[in-house]
């Protein structure tokens, strides 16, 4: 009885899975794919990636998209980080209210941030390119850093900045001495967080950029007009780029507590 | 002794409320003080205010003569143990402690070697690889202190540092405290509520109520020589009678005059009679000064309490006899066990 319950369970979670994977997994294989075709794997191939490596348009659109994605996460997690010890010393009524503001562009529908963003910036009269994407990644990867650092501020002793000054620390030292180290995992999920938005980005990148500056996802988006296996390469790329980030976000820090404790039991020894 | 601290009518408000009201206090090199008061009496925010933290209302804080009111924290030669500790986490026991000494740019063998004395001073000198969450909150404790002490202040703050620790811990360190503070020979300046923990390890105790000081004395004075109701209240236990100054040596209550040792009243003045439930004795009748009866005991482990009911009130007396309930008796006192004291508002 026990037992199948059990297979039970392990099939629906295998159903789950193979829904959630096997879409990625086709992609991949058909990414090696011989010919053109979408249903008739003809034989083993580097072709497609070959052929992405010789698109200049694609290499250029890979450069914006690390490179942005690399700028908007360093000032997104900076200003994402001052303002979450800022809010932390508010007043209640203050951090709430910059709390439901802060809210507001991630429970809003992309497409209405796009346009929004859009607009202002035609308004600002700010001509459309780099300049105004990477602005666009800062403004829609803060929010996301504020609601990562701020749980571990609140966390924080209030006293231990207090002991850091009192020992002498200004209170710049005191923020990287032990302010920052404190709040380093918040940090980095924070920081994990904005570079995944911003990387695969593409309704508010769409909108806000201009003047021949795509990112990986515009790239994308405008050759599934023409069909070209070259996409599954790129994608599949991407995919393992993001595969890669997730597990190390994820095992990093496992792996440095471990080593940690190893270190710390050796000391008890 | 020489003045290291001068409090000059220190207030402090909180969104219009006063919780300091013009503190006045002198507080000399090597002396271990103790301001002792209930929760929200001003003691942690006089503290508070001394360490930097809390920027006075009004008044000033002389250090060494000079005004370091406006002196933020890390510029001040005072250091704090604070009433969680507050050690980084993220630091083990050596770099907790050096953190101070870094901050001031030393040289490395200099920080080690200055680490291992303070860690000696603290009985703690293997611990400097620990972790702080491997350490009991004993050891955690004398780590706050050796991290303040190690910058060798002219001054420590303690905020309760003992709060969190069991009972018999607390004794131990009690004792520990005063003996570091005899061998720094530094200033010491302690919050407590404890009124048992200030009067082991004080030379002077601030007794501070409602943003004010009640008083300040030795530890026997305090004790012994109570200056209000507040004081002998806080103070231990006490029987607390109202009563009249007849003249120098002799006070009335109880509808009786007994002979007393205070003088200085105005004749005639009311006063407030402080009698300690020790200093009374329970004697056959016929041989005492004031008639009674046996209402209850209580075994406290080294005394009996034992409520005595007279025609007036009830007396508290601590003694180690054995009584029974219902018995009469009277109750006896030395004249010098009397201590009048100006009568005050009713705490």
């Amino acid at each position: 009885m026990r037992k199948e319950r059990k297979s039970v369970r392990i099939l629906w979670i295998g159903v789950c899975l193979f829904f959630l994977y096997f879409p990625l997994i086709i992609m991949a294989v058909f990414s090696f794919n011989d010919a053109k075709s979408l249903t008739h794997f003809s034989g083993f191939s580097f072709k497609w990636y070959g052929s992405l490596f010789e698109n200049t348009q694609l290499l250029d659109a890979v450069l914006v998209s690390v490179s942005i994605a690399i700028i908007a996460t360093i000032v997104s997690t900076i200003l994402g980080t001052i303002t979450a010890i800022a809010l932390s010393k508010s007043k209640k009524i203050v951090r709430t209210s910059i709390l439901q503001v802060n809210n507001l562009p991630i429970m809003n529908p992309e497409i209405v941030t796009a346009i929004a963003l859009m607009l202002f910036f035609s308004f600002a009269n700010i001509e459309k390119g780099y300049m105004t994407m990477l602005l666009a990644h800062i403004a829609f990867c803060t929010p996301y850093v504020i609601t990562n650092v701020l749980p571990k501020v609140k966390q924080l002793d209030p006293h231990l900045a207090d002991a850091a000054m009192d020992l002498g620390a200004t209170p710049f030292q005191t923020l990287m001495k032990v302010i920052i180290p404190q709040i380093k995992p918040g940090i980095l999920a924070g920081a994990l967080f904005a570079f995944t938005m911003s990387f695969d980005d593409f309704i508010i990148s769409y909108f806000v950029s201009g003047n021949g500056v795509e990112n990986i996802s515009i790239v994308v988006y405008n050759m599934t007009k023409r069909l070209n296996p070259s996409i599954y390469a790129l994608s599949t790329i991407v995919l393992v780029v993001i595969l890669f980030a997730l597990l190390i976000g994820t095992f990093v820090p496992y792996i440095l507590v471990k080593r940690k404790g190893v270190k710390m039991n050796e000391e008890v020894n | 002794m020489k003045k290291l601290i001068e409090l000059e009518n220190l207030t402090k408000e909180f969104n219009g409320q006063v919780v300091l009201k013009g503190i006045h206090l002198d507080i000399h090199e090597n002396e271990f003080m103790t301001l002792l008061g209930p929760s929200g009496c001003g003691k942690t925010t006089t503290l508070r205010i001394i360490g930097g933290f809390e920027e006075a209302s009004a008044g000033e804080v002389l250090f060494d003569g000079i005004d370091i009111s406006k002196l933020p924290p890390h510029k001040r030669e005072i250091n704090t143990v604070f009433q969680k500790y507050a050690l980084f986490p993220h630091m083990n026991v050596h770099d907790n402690i050096a953190f101070g000494l870094k901050i001031k740019k030393m040289d490395k063998s200099i920080i080690d070697q200055k680490v291992l004395k303070i860690l000696t001073l603290v009985g703690l000198e293997n611990y400097g690889n620990r972790h702080i969450s491997q350490l009991s909150g004993g050891q955690q404790q004398r780590v706050a202190i050796a991290r303040a002490l190690v910058n060798e202040p002219k001054v420590l703050l303690l905020d309760e540092p003992l709060g969190a620790l069991d009972l018999k811990l607390r004794k131990a360190m009690q004792v520990e405290l005063k003996n570091i503070q005899k061998e720094v020979g530094i200033t010491f300046i302690y919050v407590t509520h404890d009124q048992e923990e200030a009067l082991t390890m004080s030379d002077t105790i601030v007794v501070m109520n409602d943003g004010a000081i009640q008083q300040i004395g030795t530890p026997t004075d305090i004790y012994n020589e109570p200056e209000n109701r507040f004081v002998a209240k806080f103070i231990g236990e006490s029987n607390i009678v109202e009563g009249l100054f007849v003249k120098d040596f002799l006070v009335e209550f109880d509808g009786q005059q007994f002979v007393c040792v205070d003088k200085g009243f105005d004749e005639g003045q009311e006063v407030d009679i402080v009698l300690r439930p020790e200093d009374l004795d329970i004697v056959e009748v016929g041989q005492g000064k004031i008639e009674g009866v046996i209402s209850s005991i209580l075994f406290k482990g080294v005394h009996y309490e034992i409520m005595v009911e007279t025609s007036e009130r009830t007396y508290t007396v601590h003694t180690t006899d054995i009584n029974e309930i219902g018995k009469k008796v009277n109750l006896d006192f030395w004249p010098e066990d009397i201590h009048v004291m100006e009568k005050m508002g009713t705490y």
